[in-house]
């Protein structure tokens, strides 16, 4: 633990210190930004990064382009959902087989590796191919892409069991049903939080990269119009896409962590919380 | 003693491991119910072997244990509580796992808290408590299934001088208003003397019983009697027996 923290006596001055210092990050950035835009762009190349409050203006004060970033969002917003409940039911279920049986760890887990070591572009197109450019294509490319560190952190946590809280149980013959409900799990939950934030934010990835290659169909997401400003080369509505894209993927990392801090704040030691 | 009051009985009892170790060699002694059994020995020796195979956490490769497993009690090195749980849900644990009622289970454990001095802390999470607080909640959860036979691999190594003689004596007080069979593991021969009917001195690797010592102190026994000369007689002629048995026996 820093210093700086230590000497914060109350709450109110610890949360400053905390903010403090990104603030000041957050603010050299946009300065950036702005001597970039302002002084090394000529008039014609302003295209290629307009200053910090045309983009605002143009993306989020603008009620037509809003509406349309409002729609991507709350559509890859979806996609990201459902996609990631789909690949957290999928991940701890498989990762629970692997920590109860051997041979499905070593069955499954070379093939877990492989998927997680393949672009997810590469296989992108294939999943087009085969399922065309509809939802649960893209829910999929989410699925893909944030499996992995669902079941590794899941099968982590399992296993993280104490060889004496094992025996306790074993000593009172406890079933396996029993001790995977009243030990495992429970002794699991801090390392499955943990891989449930990884996985919300390449969520968001796969989501994204889901829509930017299928915009054949129906879809508005924000990959969608990720692209179609790309090809426009609307530049201000490009970035104001980016922020939105990024802000999703910081709520639902937050939101997923405030979500495990409630099951396991009470009891998990300060110092070994991720 | 005949064979009919003993609690848990070893009976010529060996371990070779799969890696060809021998751990026990030829073990044989019982403990009845109201006796407290202390075993020392040289670390390595086997003795936490000795209470895995009681507790059939681990099988002898020869020999017989005979021991009532429905109602044992055991405490590890450490307090071995889950974390997740209040100290209350921690005492009530090993009733749940012997489908024990919600009802009882709330009247036992809290009869347990209060016998070894929890009261009030019953919805504190361990990582609240000191060291010597969670071996207490140790304690009252194995008490809370009224064993017949309890065992104690070690319990209070882990903690400082002064917290451990109050556990012993706590442990004593409730020894004797329990009268379960107790099996202690222990390196500390202070320990051993204190707390104990009978004191068994273990070999070095492979673990054999190699002398016995009856204590003759009554219960309740006092702090002071750690300072008594019978005390420090008794202490020193298992001190002596101990040390001419540590080296290890060429195989």
């Amino acid at each position: 633990m820093s210093t700086v923290v230590s000497t914060g006596s109350s709450p109110w001055r610890r949360a400053l210190y905390a903010t403090y210092p990104p603030l000041l990050v957050a603010v050299g950035v946009v300065g950036l930004w702005y001597a970039i835009s302002e002084f090394a762009l000529t008039e014609g190349q302003s295209f290629l990064l307009p200053p910090p409050h045309e983009v605002i203006a143009s993306g989020f004060f603008d009620s037509g382009h809003l509406a349309e970033l409002m729609e991507g969002l709350l559509a890859t917003t979806i996609v990201t959902v459902i996609g990631l409940a789909i690949s957290a039911t999928i991940g701890m279920t498989v990762a629970i087989l692997m920590a109860q049986f051997r041979w499905v760890e070593s069955t499954v887990f070379p093939y877990a590796i492989i998927v997680q070591a393949t672009p997810i572009i590469a296989i992108v197109p294939l999943i087009g191919v085969w399922m065309g450019f509809s939802f649960s294509a893209r829910v999929l490319v989410v699925v893909i892409i944030s499996i992995f560190p669902i079941i590794t952190n899941t099968l982590f946590g399992l296993k993280s069991v104490e060889q004496n809280q094992s025996n306790l149980f074993d000593l009172h013959n406890a079933g396996g049903l029993t001790k995977l409900r009243k030990l495992t799990l429970p002794a699991a939950t801090p390392a499955i939080f943990t891989g449930f934030r990884i996985a919300a934010g390449l969520g968001v990835v796969g989501a994204i990269v889901g829509e930017f290659f299928f915009k054949g169909g129906e879809e508005k997401g924000i990959g969608r119009l990720i692209s179609r400003y790309q090809n426009l080369l609307q530049t201000k509505l490009l970035i104001a896409a980016i922020i939105i894209s990024s802000i999703l993927g910081v709520v639902l990392f937050l939101g997923v962590g405030a979500l495990g801090n409630r099951f396991t704040a009470a009891w998990q030691d300060e110092d070994r919380r991720t | 003693m005949s064979p009919g009051t003993a609690a848990l009985s070893f009976n010529d009892v060996g371990m070779i491991f799969p890696d060809g170790t021998e751990a026990l060699r030829g073990v044989t002694f019982d403990v009845a119910r109201g006796e407290f059994v202390t075993v020392v020995g040289p670390s390595g020796c086997g003795k936490s072997t000795l209470l895995k195979i009681a507790s059939n956490l681990i099988a002898n490769t020869s020999g017989d244990v005979e021991v009532d497993r429905d109602s044992l009690g055991y405490t590890f090195q450490d307090a071995t509580l889950l974390p997740w749980r209040t100290v209350k849900k921690n005492v009530e644990l090993l009733l749940e796992l012997h489908g024990v009622s919600k009802a009882e289970r709330t009247t036992r454990a809290q009869e347990e808290i209060d016998l070894v001095g929890l009261a009030g802390f019953e919805n504190h999470y361990p990582k609240r408590l000191s060291g010597g607080m969670k071996m207490r909640v140790s304690l009252a959860r194995s008490l809370a299934l009224k064993p017949k036979v309890f065992m104690f691999d070690e319990p209070f190594g882990a903690l400082d001088e002064i917290t451990r003689e109050r556990l012993n004596t706590e442990l004593l007080d409730l020894f004797t208003a329990e009268g379960f069979a107790g099996l202690f593991i222990t390196h500390s021969i202070q320990e051993a003397v204190f707390m104990s009917t009978r004191v068994l001195v273990m070999s070095a690797r492979p673990g054999r019983i190699v002398s016995e010592f009856d204590i003759p102190f009554e219960y309740p026994r006092k702090d002071e009697l750690r300072y008594t000369a019978e005390f420090a007689e008794l202490a020193g002629q298992i001190s002596e027996e101990l040390r001419a048995h540590s080296e290890s026996v060429p195989l």
